[in-house]
């Protein structure tokens, strides 16, 4: 005999349990999915909202020289390796210069040739970047350098720094900073005067540093960069002092003796390897701008993230192309229509036709909007219900009445969209984007139902529908959730775990309160 | 406000069951999905109603294809009164009651004519699924037309009274009586108006009514009481259920039950999914019923016992309401 399962207390625990794993399973999702999307804001910079702006900065390197009037090649050296700033484009404009750019460790080299150059040549480097909080470091390896031979009486001088500055340090950023100290003090003893007298300022003040450092064998270099501060039009390239302590780079300024890479410090090269060099011509000179920005916060993360192994980003739609990206765009937005539906089913209780009819219906409203949608599709419901009910009384079969209707559904569309035309009204004109099908659907569903359970349950259901669609439009159409969707699609798994959690939901809904009342008020 | 909506705490302390908690721990629980086509056709219901010596109203004959409309006047020429429905159809949809000839039509208990070609028509379009769940093919099931018991006939104005009873786990839960009213146009269907009369498990007396979820005791159309009616035959009744929830093996079912004058109580239709208004017929939740079964580890496989422990369930019923 096929028996009712004869385990139900064993079976109540089962649907405990069950409960439990359902309430695991929303938190775990619900979890990994605001973790992932907190992580982006927090590390990635994703903003939480549309339209939010960050300055961007333009850095225009013009070089010019004077060709030989035979071949040209210009090496230039471009930025590769940005910290605080992540690149989001370049630009090399040289109408008639061949270009090829060479990737080095540290560093890429922009060379231009051409045939003949003859006269004044321009030559044009625009960088755009943006802030960044992402971590990049240099990663070369340098040699340990001999100590060089000092002249007296500088060779004694620095001989006696270099013991001062080792009796008050421990490594190499230690010895680094008191070195700068002392070298930089206010009132310097008669050594770091010696030193300081033989040198002019500029370049030479930061390499006299290295060298110096080479005398206890600590390997230095001047990073080149141009401060981001302000647009101007002539920037010059500023020193930094690195030193290596066997791990990484350390970053100092040679005079304030501060340690890290300044704000708005753009690295540009390093190493004493020239900016530019030029075969065929003469006077070479670079000249850098800066201009800057305002873009959109999400464009720029974007941009910056695309070069960069962000795992996360590369992900998440804004990875895909334009045209999949505004597909995307709306199919991230179907899921709040559905919960829209799960909400207003199970908890609430209000009847639709169907159950995914009004997300349909909705979508179609975006191209519409809600009032000439609400309106057109009415309209056409409804003319569409009284030529069903003279159908029925031909007889027609089941698939030729829907096919029938489908011609009709089209035909009203037709017509609405030539008047609203003869009007001017351009929106009505939209509702061709209406999905036919589902009209014919609505109007075959709302008809039966009208038959079987009377106008006042089709009108019911049909006006259930049509709210439902319209709250999941306005959801679906927001442009926040859009954006948070589509930024966010970790979110995705956020709304897994509410459908999941929804979906144990036994208690009661709305309507039930209502219908059930007579239980209640009779006590 | 407290017109319009219930306080769910009070409708849980009634233990009034809704459709989600049905849904969840009723009908996925106790219902394999493999089981939904033994109920979903008829056809099938029938025909296990039949090995299981459940009386059901007599099949005349099955059409299963278009073409078959066609022969529709050489099979129903032996037949004056019948009815067609949907194999797949639900919640009493689709079916079409003929109670006799007029020249070359049909007539309808409300009067109305209906031609052949109307008939056909109709046959066809449950042929292509107008009926069933989800619009798949269906068959056309032409029955007997049940004559009724004439203890409701000074009750109701028109139409086809029915006894729902509710089973859960072999035991019958639950029931009511169905009266169509003028409202509902003669269906037996509470969302179109027709009143909802719950029955005491025990002695089979029926109870006030329900009308549109309100509490009334007396029909609308005649203005005749509703309640303290004893229904006839209702050991019998429920000895049907037992044997229907045995027979399909669903742990939640709603079994449909006709009286027929001559025959007795009929199996009309079984449900895999019954829906709650027995609960305000009977002013009563379904929970305390269910929470008592649910406790025991099994339930006793004669009818007999089944029958006691019904009784027993009511004073669950009696207990729960008055707490």
């Amino acid at each position: 005999m096929p028996l009712i399962s004869d385990d139900a207390p064993r079976g109540k625990q089962l649907i405990a349990v069950k409960d439990i794993s359902v309430k695991i399973w929303g938190f775990l999702l619900i979890g990994i999915g605001l973790t992932i999307g907190g992580y982006k804001v927090a590390f990635l910079g994703l903003p939480i909202s549309p339209n939010q702006q960050t300055k961007t900065w333009t850095v225009q390197a013009k070089v010019n020289f004077k060709g030989n009037g035979g071949p040209a090649i210009v090496d230039f050296t471009v930025p590769k390796i940005t910290p605080g700033f992540s690149v989001l484009d370049e630009d090399f404009i040289s109408s008639k210069y061949g270009l090829a750019l060479q990737e080095q460790r540290e560093s890429r080299v922009a060379q231009w040739a051409v045939r003949r150059a003859r006269g004044e040549q321009l030559l044009y480097y625009r960088l755009f970047v943006a802030p960044s909080t992402k971590q990049v470091a240099w990663q070369e390896k340098p040699d340990f350098p001999f100590p060089p031979d000092f002249e007296e009486p500088y060779a004694s001088a620095i001989r006696a720094i270099i013991d001062d500055v080792r009796k008050e340090s421990a490594d190499v950023a230690t010895y680094t900073r008191e070195l700068l100290q002392q070298l930089n003090a206010e009132q310097p003893n008669e050594n770091v005067a010696l030193v300081r007298s033989d040198i002019n300022a500029g370049k030479a003040w930061t390499l006299t540093i290295i060298d110096i450092l080479k005398g206890v064998r600590i390997p230095g270099r001047v990073l080149w960069g141009i401060p981001l501060t302000e647009a101007t039009n002539d920037v010059k390239l500023r020193q930094l002092l690195q030193v290596h302590n066997g791990d990484r780079w350390l970053t100092f300024d040679p005079y304030s003796g501060a340690e890290g890479i300044p704000n708005n410090f753009l690295a540009w090269k390093t190493g004493n390897d020239p900016l530019i060099e030029l075969t065929g011509g003469d006077r070479a000179e670079v000249r850098f701008s800066v201009t800057s920005s305002y873009r959109d916060l999400i464009e720029v993360t974007r941009l910056g993230a695309e070069p960069l192994d962000s795992a996360l980003l590369s992900m998440s739609p804004i990875a895909l192309p334009v045209p999949n990206q505004n597909v995307y765009r709306l199919l991230l937005m179907l899921p709040i229509g559905a919960l829209v539906v799960v909400i207003f089913r199970t908890f609430i209780g209000v009847q639709t036709f169907g159950t995914f009819m009004p997300i349909l219906m909705a979508l179609a409203f975006r191209e519409t909007q809600l009032f000439w949608g609400l309106l057109s599709f009415s309209a056409i419901v409804m003319i569409g219900l009284f030529i069903r009910f003279y159908l029925e009384r031909l007889m027609l079969l089941l698939v030729p009445r829907l096919t029938a209707i489908l011609i009709i559904v089209l035909i009203l569309m037709l017509m609405l969209s030539l008047i609203s035309n003869q009007m001017g009204a351009e929106r009505v004109l939209s509702v061709a984007l209406f999905p036919m099908v589902i009209l014919a659907m609505t109007i075959e569903r709302m008809s039966i139902t009208w038959e079987e359970h009377g106008a006042r349950e089709a009108l019911y259901q049909g006006s259930g529908s049509l709210l439902v669609a319209s709250i999941g439009y306005l959801l679906m159409s927001s442009e926040q959730l859009t954006y948070v969707m589509f930024v966010f699609p970790e979110m995705l798994l956020v709304l897994l775990g509410l459908s999941l959690w929804m979906g144990r939901y036994t208690g009661y809904r709305l309507t039930e309160l209502h219908r059930f009342r007579s239980l209640v008020s009779r006590e | 406000m407290f017109n319009l909506f219930a306080r769910p705490s009070l409708l849980k302390k009634n233990g009034v069951i809704g459709i989600n908690r049905r849904n969840a721990e009723l009908i996925m629980r106790y219902n394999p999905r493999h089981l939904y086509p033994l109920v979903d056709d008829k056809l099938i219901t029938k025909q296990l109603a039949l090995d299981a010596g459940i009386a059901v109203p007599e099949l005349y004959s099955v059409i299963k294809f278009q073409r078959e409309t066609r022969h529709l006047s050489t099979l129903l020429a032996a037949h004056d009164e019948f009815v067609i429905k949907p194999s797949k159809g639900s919640g009493g949809n689709g079916i079409l009651v003929i109670a006799g000839r007029f020249g070359d039509h049909f007539r309808k208990p409300s009067g109305d004519l209906i031609s052949l070609g109307e008939v056909e028509h109709y046959v066809s379009n449950i042929l292509s699924g107008m009926y069933s769940l989800g619009g798949v093919a269906d068959k056309a099931i032409i029955e007997y037309r049940v004559k009724f018991d004439p203890f409701f006939q000074d009750i109701i104005f028109q139409g086809v009274p029915d006894i729902r009873v509710i089973v859960f786990r072999g035991v019958p839960v639950a029931a009511m009586v169905r009266l169509p009213t003028r409202e509902s146009d003669g269906k037996a269907n509470l969302h179109q108006g027709a009143q909802g009369v719950g029955i005491d498990m025990s002695t089979g007396e029926s109870r006030g009514g329900v009308l549109h979820n309100r509490y009334c005791t007396s029909h609308p159309d005649t203005r005749m009481t509703t309640s303290g009616l004893k229904i006839p035959h209702w050991d019998t009744i429920l000895q049907m259920a037992i044997a229907c929830a045995d027979t399909v093996g669903l742990g939640y079912l709603g079994v449909d039950i006709v009286m027929d004058r001559d025959l007795g109580p009929l199996l009309l239709e079984l449900n895999a999914r019954p829906g709650l208004n027995v609960q305000i017929a009977n002013q009563t939740g379904l929970q305390g019923a269910i929470q008592a079964l649910e406790a025991r580890a099994s339930i006793p496989a004669s009818a007999d016992e089944r029958l006691q422990l019904v009784r027993s369930l009511t004073d669950i019923h009696l207990t729960e309401t008055t707490a």
